[in-house]
């Protein structure tokens, strides 16, 4: 039994779904960051799924670009998430509301 | 010296910035003599700019200097540029010279007070923005001299502040010259619209080559006019000009004779072919408020018992004078009278405050008299100041208001008699004058009692330093005519009409052509019709005041000055008041209501949406995975994507 295609993207959607719920029920900035991450992957492994099945290199190349941003997102958003919890330890994003309007 | 054009301003801006640095180290005297001294210096300078320009053919006669480029805005181009020409060397000579005499006789008058650096530091300001006014070579520079006097009369008519009326007369000084800045500017603005620029050659240039149209002419001509109006104290604007003998005398002098009410005069002789180009009825309307003007003051001028109020009164009435001979085209009259006038009249202003510093500060002419016997000095030069302005030939007076009577029945005969109606006046009121506070019994003896706390009173002469100024001024008003003389059978040919001669690459394009009038035909019978008329109001004024054989004639009316001065304060008490409670009111609800209303609405929009922002992370997460949801709803069922 070879894994088709539908696999990769039952395989994807679980992923996402992890990622988008432990958005959603975490409280440490940190796992909410590979949350993030995770939501990400798993759409990139959409995008490569597709870009096999229909022989497209269009799918591969939107992968990169979003590799790309992913990394510079996690370069800014780890150095942003480090310096918080060094000023308040065990900060949840909870306690992180000064922006409140 | 013509390119070191600049250091006749500088001189008194160097004053300015030492005694602003230092006046209260260099104490009494002496900022008043490095006021004098700075002041001395343009003059000389003036002098030698004066002999090179004498030296030079008739036509190259006008000099610019630009010292730096002032307003570099695409198609306006300002440079703070100065022009030394006839006109500008002329004024800036009398600006200096008797500028310098007034601030000698200030370090006399000025003896004590606790102020003494201060005033010297507004009286070099002073002279440094009338020279910028008068050397200016655009609008904008004449227009920064022209602020410029405006503030420092302020400064100065109020210099002692602490007296209420005082203040209140540097206030009404300010305001009423703002109405006239405001006629000057339009003007300025017109005038840039119109030609593109605002330097006086190239306005001049366009109102004589008739680029610029006769309305346009018109309008900047009585827009000019309205600035005139209200810094030459002209009939409707004239009434901070009586008020601002509130300052120290040496001011009224500085103001009445050297500077600031000639501002207007010079403007409209240096605008000349600007009132050339205009419609006929512009000049016309210019010379009627003159002669309404020189009427007007000069009965009020006749009830006045304070010194210095017959003396405003007379300016304003002698300015009206010279606004007269502008409507009439006769610009070099007008500059002839402004310059004998300015000798005689800081001659008059310097002597009455001789008188009031010898009586100790009494300005009240009922309480004086007989002063001649104790400031002989001062009585003899007052005395021909009053023969010059009464016009008693050959003092100086005489022959420029000739010249201006001349020019006046050219134009019209009815403002001719108004002229002669003032000019009786004129020698009525200034004798009076000279009889109650030099002449008849000393009426001060019984109001020394009064004055018991502080010993015997006895008026005294002045220091040297203040006669001297005053010697001056008197050689000066007896002989000041001979710069002009008519061309009269007995007067040799090199000595008629100098200023006329010298004066002409200037006044050329406005000056009225009279030669072949009748009146130009009969000048030496109207000549001799002006002696007449100045004896006749010589004569009367004996008969009532030495001689008591006529009732003195003063009713309060015109000692009120017809009341004007109070219908104007009722007017704009009453009315007027309420007008501006209005306008308020408009500003405060409906324009502060629109702005503060604008602001509200954005306050309280933005009050709701931000709640938006919780600051929870999960919130937003939320709300941006509803908004995937809904966009693919969107795209799946109603655009039909799938």
């Amino acid at each position: 039994m070879t894994p088709t295609t539908t696999w990769y993207l039952v395989l994807a959607a679980v992923l996402f779904g992890i990622g988008a719920v432990g958005l959603m029920v975490r409280r440490n900035p940190l796992v909410m960051f590979m949350c993030i991450e995770l939501m990400l992957n798993a759409v990139n492994l959409s995008f490569v799924a597709f870009a096999r099945a229909f022989t497209d290199i269009d799918g591969q190349t939107a992968v990169f670009f979003v590799m790309v941003v992913a990394a510079a997102e996690v370069v800014v958003g780890l150095g942003i998430i480090v310096s918080i919890l060094r000023n308040r330890p065990g900060a949840t994003v909870d306690d992180l509301s000064e922006l409140r309007g | 010296m013509l390119d070191v054009l600049w250091l006749i301003p500088a001189f008194p801006l160097l004053g300015f910035v030492l005694i602003l640095l230092f006046g209260r180290r260099l104490g009494e005297p002496r900022s008043g003599y490095l006021a004098a001294a700075a002041v001395l210096g343009s003059f000389v300078v003036t002098v030698g700019v004066f002999f090179d320009l004498l030296s030079m053919d008739d036509h190259h006669r006008s000099h610019v200097v630009t010292l730096f480029e002032w307003v570099p805005v695409s198609s306006l181009q300002i440079d703070m540029a100065l022009l030394a020409d006839p006109l500008s060397i002329t004024m800036a000579l009398f600006v200096t010279g008797i500028g310098f005499l007034i601030h000698l006789f200030a370090v006399g008058y000025m003896h004590g007070d606790p102020k003494f650096s201060k005033f010297f530091l507004y009286l070099n300001l002073f002279v440094l923005s009338m020279l910028m006014l008068v050397l200016g070579e655009n609008l904008l520079v004449t227009f920064l001299g022209w602020e410029g006097v405006g503030a420092c009369s302020y400064f100065l008519i109020s210099f002692w502040h602490t007296r209420d009326s005082a203040a209140t007369a540097g206030k009404k000084a300010f305001v009423t010259n703002r109405i006239g800045d405001w006629g000057v500017m339009l003007a300025m603005f017109l005038g840039f619209q119109a030609v593109g620029s605002v330097s006086y050659s190239a306005l001049n240039s366009a109102a004589e080559s008739g680029v610029i149209a006769s309305s346009t002419a018109t309008g900047i001509t009585l827009l000019l006019f309205v600035g005139a109006m209200g810094k030459s104290a002209q009939f409707p604007l004239y009434l901070w000009l009586p008020d601002a003998m509130e300052g120290p005398t040496p001011v009224s002098a500085l103001i009445h004779a050297a500077t600031m009410v000639t501002a207007g005069v010079f403007l409209m002789t240096r605008m000349n072919p600007m009132l050339a180009a205009a419609a006929e009825w512009a000049p016309q309307i210019i010379a009627w408020v003159g002669a309404v003007t020189a009427l007007f003051a000069a009965t009020i001028a006749i009830a006045q018992t304070d010194i210095k109020k017959v003396l405003a009164y007379s300016t304003v009435s002698q300015l009206g004078y010279m606004f007269l001979a502008i409507g009439s085209g006769a610009f070099v009259a007008a500059i002839f009278h402004m310059v004998t006038h300015a000798f005689f009249k800081a001659l008059m202003f310097l002597g009455s405050g001789s008188v009031i510093h010898g009586m100790h500060h009494e300005q009240d002419m009922r309480r004086m008299g007989a002063l001649r016997t104790v400031m002989p000095i001062t009585a003899g030069t007052f005395i021909i100041g009053w023969l010059a302005i009464a016009g008693v030939p050959p003092f100086a007076g005489f022959w420029s208001k000739d010249e201006i009577l001349l020019f006046t029945l050219a134009n019209s005969p009815v403002l001719y008699a108004i002229g002669l109606v003032t000019a009786i006046l004129t020698a009525y009121y200034m004798t009076r004058q000279v009889i109650m506070v030099f002449f008849g019994e000393a009426r001060w003896e019984s109001h020394a009692e009064e004055e018991g706390a502080h010993g015997e009173f006895k008026p005294h002469e002045s220091p040297a330093i203040m006669v001297f100024p005053l010697v001056v001024l008197a050689m000066l008003s007896v002989v000041g005519g001979i710069i002009q003389l008519p061309s009269f059978g007995i007067i040799p040919k090199g000595l008629r009409h100098r200023l006329e001669d010298w004066l002409h690459p200037v006044v050329a394009p406005g000056e009225a052509v009279i030669s072949g009038t009748a009146a130009y035909d009969a000048k030496v019978w109207l000549a001799g019709l002006a002696i007449l008329c100045a004896l006749a109001g010589v004569v009367l004024a004996v008969l009532v005041y030495a001689k008591r054989r006529i009732k003195p004639l003063e009713p309060q009316l015109l000692a009120e000055g017809w009341r004007y001065d109070a219908a104007v304060s009722a007017f704009m008490g009453g009315p007027g008041r309420r007008v501006f409670a209005a306008v308020a009111w408009f500003d405060a609800t409906v324009v502060d209501g629109a702005v503060n209303g604008a602001a509200g609405l954005v306050r309280g929009t933005s009050g709701v949406v931000r709640r938006v922002q919780t600051g929870n992370m999960r919130n937003y997460a939320g709300i941006v995975g509803v908004g995937v949801v809904l966009m693919l709803t969107w795209f799946v069922i109603v655009r039909g994507v799938l």
